[in-house]
């Protein structure tokens, strides 16, 4: 089975687009990862895109077709992926196996998501989509409540502080500082978080990513293709897993079993484990899913995510960088998310971030769906 | 908006009312939100009926201030995960004074409106907990 590198990626700002619609912003970063690959239109052989709610947010179903239509790619084979936040992630994961199954060597992976069409209580009825319906939703639940439940569970178990957790925004905040793409560029105290207004208790504001428009897209090579193009970033492994839809089903309320399960393939694939990635970009959707995170992808112990943020270690400088970027505060366009991550962790092994990790080697990447039934983890390398 | 129209709610309304849950015979699951196959003995499961008493302990809790469409008139509420006695999990709000909701309290199902879909829509009842202790 051949290996898959990415040889191109392009991303539109994160931002509240008022003046372009989905289809301006998927065309945008499409044209933008062609461009980074040096390659055309011509070249590409299929496209998988990957979209949360096109069907809610703006009326628009069967968005692959639309997505090669206004890219003049017909009549190349397109597929839409869903995984709720996931999506990118899917669709990158699918791309990886059709061009592994041999049947193309060339293929975009894209993820799109227009947010701001809709009225802000909408949003949150839409997002909301990515629970269950009729047992979360129907009893007034929101995403920021789900995960404030876990959040609470959290604190009572492993004793962490709100100060403490506050931490996560702040550091990604100051992540993105300078990152063109970021919807906010902005550095914010402890205090900023802890005065923000709460949303669902013990969540506050400055703990929740944004509304946010944007499409992201790589390009995706089989291995005798991606030797003609410099720099190619290749795709050392990839797991995804699932889990219950609704969170109340879990045995646990304090880790993600799909993101456990999705990391430990990913890392066997690899064949390295948590102690070699250099950099890493995490779902932070909201302050606790990152402290999960740390736990899940083998970064910290059980209940010892804290620490981590105390020293610093997921900081710029630290033993395992999270979120260079600025992560999902500073925007999260839910379908382009978990491709907008993997621009990041291309940009790092390539030696080209804004908020570049020294001599980064291998990076990660972890995109979850809902509050936690998908979740897929992809391993880099420069090598 | 949530999702409901009269065929779900008449569908589902043994469980939203009167908290009927599941059992499988062979392996003594139970499951709230019913399931109409076992998860564990899969095919070889026998699916039954199995009323839930709507007792439970909180595990769980947040304050909602950030409502979803139709629940603007509520805000803010308690949503807690429950942990019936018999041994489900599920989502539900929890009435009475905000202050007093804290994991690890017990609570008991009630009957109580959810919910308007608009002001000709249909009004959506089903359960909610109130603390007993």
């Amino acid at each position: 089975m051949t290996r898959v590198a990415v040889i191109g990626a392009g991303c539109t700002k994160l931002d509240e687009h008022w003046d372009k619609s989905l289809r301006d912003l998927s065309t945008e970063a499409g044209v933008l990862a062609l461009k980074d690959a040096g390659l055309e239109g011509k070249d590409i052989q299929a496209l998988y895109i990957g979209n949360m709610s096109a069907g809610r947010f703006i009326g628009q179903e069967h968005l692959a077709a639309l997505t090669v239509d206004h890219a003049g790619l017909t009549p190349i084979p397109a597929t839409r992926c869903e995984a709720a936040c996931a999506s990118g992630a899917l669709a990158f994961r699918k791309a990886c196996m059709a061009i592994k199954s041999g049947e193309y060597d060339i293929v975009v992976a894209a993820g799109a998501e227009k947010m701001t069409d809709i009225k802000g209580t909408s949003a949150i009825s839409t997002l909301m989509g990515a629970g269950d319906q009729e047992w979360e939703s129907a009893v007034g639940l929101t995403f920021v409540g789900l995960y404030a439940l876990m959040t609470n569970a959290y604190m009572r178990e492993f004793g962490l502080t709100r100060e403490e957790l506050a931490l996560v925004p702040v550091k990604n905040h100051k992540h993105g500082l300078n990152n063109p793409y970021a919807q906010f560029n902005k550095e914010i105290t402890v205090q900023d978080v802890l005065n923000s207004p709460l949303i669902a208790d013990p969540l506050r504001l400055l703990d929740c990513s944004p509304i946010t428009d944007g499409a992201a897209a790589v390009i995706l090579a089989s291995e005798r293709a991606a030797r003609k193009f410099d720099n190619p970033v290749w795709v050392l492994g990839s797991g995804q897993a699932s889990d219950t839809l609704a969170l109340h089903s879990r045995a646990s309320l304090t880790e993600m079993l799909a993101a456990r399960v999705a990391s430990r393939k990913a890392y066997e694939q690899a064949g390295l484990g948590p102690d070699k990635i250099d950099v890493a970009e995490v779902h932070d959707c909201f302050s606790i899913a990152e402290v999960l995170a740390y736990e899940d992808l083998g970064f910290a112990n059980k209940g010892e995510a804290r620490k981590l943020l105390i020293n610093n270690e997921t900081a710029i400088g630290g033993r395992i960088p999270v979120n260079t970027d600025g992560g999902l505060k500073l925007g999260h366009p839910v379908g382009a998310t978990g491709i907008k991550q993997i621009i990041e962790i291309v940009k790092q092994l390539r030696g080209r971030a804004v908020t570049q990790v020294k001599d980064a080697k291998t990076g990660l990447t972890h995109n979850v769906g809902g509050s936690g039934a998908t979740a897929l983890v992809h391993i880099f390398g420069s090598e | 908006m949530v999702h409901s129209s009269i065929p779900l709610f008449w569908r589902l309304r043994k469980a939203k009312y009167r908290l009927e849950g599941t059992k499988c015979r062979k392996c003594k699951s139970v499951f709230f939100p019913p399931r109409s196959f076992c998860s564990r003995c899969r095919r070889k499961g026998e699916i039954e009926c199995f009323p839930f008493s709507g007792k439970g302990t909180i595990i769980s809790y947040t304050i909602i201030r950030t409502p979803p469409e139709g629940f603007e008139k509520q805000s803010p509420y308690a949503v807690a995960i429950v942990k019936l006695d018999e041994g489900a999990q599920i989502s539900g709000q929890v009435i009475g004074d905000l202050k007093e909701v804290e994991t690890g309290k017990r609570v008991s199902a009630v009957f109580r409106k959810m919910y308007e879909d608009g002001p000709q829509g249909v009004i959506n009842y089903g359960l909610k907990f109130a603390l007993t202790g």
